[in-house]
């Protein structure tokens, strides 16, 4: 009950968020301007830029990478000499330099894969100013090359004057991030935060107290209570689909998710600008047909992992067969919480790239460690903000191609052809995940002393897939027993980290930009409606038999493997 | 309109020195944005809202600090080790209780740790509360994902309702309404479990039922 009460609340308040980001995104006048307007004109003069000023496929690109080349820069110093930086009651020491870099990239992409252990490895300075920070400002920024890719479709802004093969204008980088930030982001993570304090987040400066506990003469004689401004965090944490978590567990951690309600509100924080950014394509592309389209596919896809994945933690987990009541898997979750809402957060936190986790994803049944693997590697079933409208679109793209072979036409997309071009770059965004996702399990793998799992067995696979698949994604999720703070494991995560998030972003802009120079073709009788059951259909069997193709081998190796073996298990005990 | 810009764009600045331009249009937003986040998210957003948050709800933003006699005795949120007969235990935690080092066993169904693991506390359960292991609440065996998950559920607090109450020498039905009392319905009525706040618990008994 509770689960369908958070999604139809999310969906009920994306719509809304939709139309208020077309509204701003539109390049029209707008009431937020208002209010906005005149602190975004000054930021434009400070970084020297004229934001009605628009940028072609490739200045907008470079001005992509550039701004995160000097945020990621800023940020490994930051982290590098956090222990000389002020802001550090605990007095935590350096971070290896190796462990700073992946630090830097991993929140630099969005992804928030966390090799450090949150309160304990940063102070205050690096949590506070350094990630949250970037925790507002990468989304964003994927954002905005998903606007970019947007407009590239419809032809560019100047689509109506610019003559054929013209260079398109396809909105100014600068003035799309900065609005993201401070429109869309700032607004609505202080209100997260602050109905999180309510909640029980810590929300202070104050350093952690330490209070004795009330039975004495055990193990543990007192206990001290981490603090922090932690609300502020988790709140952009979950909006922004970061999901680096201020505590180690991330929000399993009753300090960082105390109640059901503030469960409830983290869990539709996590969805909230992902879904609405499907509405925002359809005010923004003039194609409201099509954003039904693509919210009929990913809910149904999404729907489909939600009811797999609380069957599966409904199950009773193998290893308590016959030693405890026949109930739900409760290893690695939460009480306050139990199986359903366990379930429901680790299916949608690895469909949008967000990486949170309310429960331990190790710990989970095979049947949803399956679900949380197929989310990260199709990752546009709402997927990460921008980058996962921006993949999903890559898929329509090559659905659009192969239903133009089947019925013998030449694929178009809005009225523009798709052709050799834009194939071949399609092709290389198909091979890129497998390549790089198997590639490096199968060297990690192979060596086992670098591998450094905490289980025995096809799982211990699972955990090396695992940990690669999350960082291609973007995503940040792990199987938290992996011994992943060494400079393996942080360099090559580095490497897949870098691949994972710009070439995705990169690749589909320079298609944008080929086909925004196009000459559009009026719709007519032959065109490929994308709005329809049958195109919806195709698209659904299109994203399945890609990633089947792409991983079903190493999934066989990791969950479905895993499931095989409990099942002998359990028949071994009976 | 807009192409005759686009083409100008990177050059449009300063007339004279073209590569210095675009060096300069490339540069100089990168950095400037770098800087104005950093002062917007990480000082002003972070500070304004952590202020607030302290000022609004001053008890939940330091910690849910439970205070007995003025003196704060533990966190509403964290569990804390309990293994006397006098107190009801909380769950199995990977870390000791130590909210420094939170985390669960990360053991998945399939390792045979995590078989061992729970054999073993199924038999000292059984034993203790003379039961067959398949009445056993599940998440008294379970460790949870934080490792100081201060709740268990009415189920694990009926279990073991009589020993302590064998232990404090009260009848069985004064301490069943205290365990009532404490346990807490799913908030607003919808969201979430039954569940019985093991610390706030103990505390009460400790206050009702109190041992010399």
């Amino acid at each position: 009950m509770d689960v369908m009460l958070i999604l139809a609340l999310a969906l009920l308040l994306a719509w809304p968020l939709g139309a208020y980001m077309t509204g701003i995104f539109s390049g029209q006048k707008h009431w937020s301007d208002k209010v906005f307007g005149p602190v975004e004109n000054g930021i434009f003069k400070i970084l020297g830029v004229k934001a009605s000023e628009g940028m072609n496929w490739k200045s907008y690109g470079i001005a992509f990478l550039i701004s995160n080349l000097v945020l990621g820069v800023i940020a490994f110093l930051l982290l590098m000499f956090q222990h000389l930086l002020p802001m550090n009651p605990d007095g935590i020491g350096p971070l290896s330099w190796d462990l700073a870099l992946h630090t830097a990239v991993s929140f630099l992409t969005n992804t928030n894969q966390q090799h450090y252990s949150g309160q304990a490895q940063l102070s205050y300075l690096s949590q506070g100013f350094v990630i949250v920070t970037l925790q507002f400002v990468t989304p964003a920024m994927g954002l905005a090359v998903c606007l970019a890719v947007l407009r590239g479709l419809m032809g560019g802004r100047n689509a109506k004057d610019a003559a054929e093969g013209e260079e398109r204008d396809l909105g100014n980088y600068y003035q799309d991030t900065v609005r993201a930030v401070l429109r869309l982001m700032l607004p609505l993570a202080a209100v997260v935060a602050l109905l999180l304090a309510s909640q029980g987040v810590p929300s202070t400066y104050q350093a952690s107290p330490t209070v004795p506990v009330v039975e004495q003469g055990q193990s543990l004689t007192e206990q001290k209570i981490p603090l922090g401004p932690v609300a502020a965090m988790v709140a952009i944490k979950q909006l922004g689909t970061n999901g680096g978590g201020w505590y180690g567990p991330n929000s399993s951690n009753p300090l960082e998710n105390p109640t059901p309600v503030a469960n409830a509100i983290e869990t539709i924080a996590l969805v909230l600008i992902p879904i609405a950014i499907v509405f925002m394509a359809g005010g923004l592309l003039r194609q409201r047909g099509f954003a039904r389209m693509s919210l009929a596919v990913m809910g149904f896809l999404s729907l489909f992992c939600v009811g797999a994945a609380i069957y599966s933690e409904q199950q009773p987990n193998a290893a308590f067969s016959g030693l405890a009541e026949q109930a739900g898997n409760m290893e690695g979750k939460e009480v306050r919480f139990g199986t359903d809402l366990s379930a429901l957060w680790a299916t949608l936190t690895t469909q949008t790239s967000n990486g949170s986790v309310n429960a331990m994803h190790d710990s989970l049944n095979p049947v949803a460690g399956l679900v949380t693997r197929s989310g990260m590697l199709i990752n546009a079933i709402w997927g990460g903000i921008g980058c996962g409208f921006v993949n999903f679109i890559v898929y329509v793209w090559i659905a659009v191609f192969i239903a133009g072979l089947m019925i013998g036409r030449t694929p178009e997309i809005f009225g523009r052809k798709l052709e050799k071009t834009e194939i071949s770059w399609l092709g290389v965004l198909l091979v890129l995940p497998s390549a790089v996702i198997l590639t490096f399990t199968a060297i990690t793998v192979a060596i086992p002393a670098i591998t450094g799992n905490s289980n025995p067995g096809l799982h211990g696979i699972a955990q090396v897939f695992y940990e690669y698949t999350s960082a291609f994604a973007n995503n940040g999720s792990g199987f938290e027993g992996l011994g992943d703070n060494t400079p393996w494991w942080n360099i090559s995560c580095v490497i897949v980290l870098l691949l994972g998030r710009y070439l995705p972003l990169v690749i589909p802009l320079l298609i944008a930009g080929l086909l925004a120079k196009k000459r559009q073709i009026p719709v007519s009788n032959g065109t490929l409606p994308l709005h329809n059951l049958t195109f919806g259909v195709t698209l659904v069997t299109v994203i399945l038999i890609l990633n089947f193709l792409s991983f079903l081998p190493s999934m066989v190796l990791g969950p479905i493997g895993e499931a095989l073996e409990l099942t002998s298990i359990a028949g071994d005990l009976k | 309109m807009n192409t005759t810009s686009i083409s100008r764009s990177g050059v449009s600045r300063a007339g004279s020195d073209t590569a210095l331009s675009s060096h300069h249009t490339i540069w100089r937003p990168a950095l400037g944005l770098a800087a104005v986040m950093l002062v917007t998210c990480g000082l002003v957003y972070s500070a304004t809202v952590t202020g607030l948050g302290g000022m609004l709800f001053p008890q939940q933003a330091t910690g849910s600090l439970v205070l007995v006699d003025g003196k704060a005795v533990g966190s509403v949120l964290v569990a804390q080790p309990f293994s006397g007969d006098i107190y009801f235990h909380g769950r199995p935690s990977s870390v000791n209780t130590d909210p420094m080092s939170t985390g669960g066993s990360n053991l998945a169904p399939s390792n045979p740790a995590l078989r061992d693991r729970v054999a073993t506390e199924s038999a000292i359960l059984t034993e203790r509360y003379q039961l067959s292991a398949t009445e056993l609440p599940v998440d008294l065996l379970a460790s949870s994902g934080s490792g100081v998950d201060p709740h268990i559920s009415p189920e694990a607090a009926a279990l073991q309702l009589k020993r302590v109450a064998a232990a404090r020498s009260i009848p069985a039905d004064m301490l069943s309404k205290l365990v009532e009392q404490q346990t807490e319905a799913p908030q607003w009525g919808i969201f979430g479990q039954p569940r019985v706040n093991v610390l706030l618990l103990n505390l009460a008994l400790d206050q009702q039922f109190p041992t010399k």
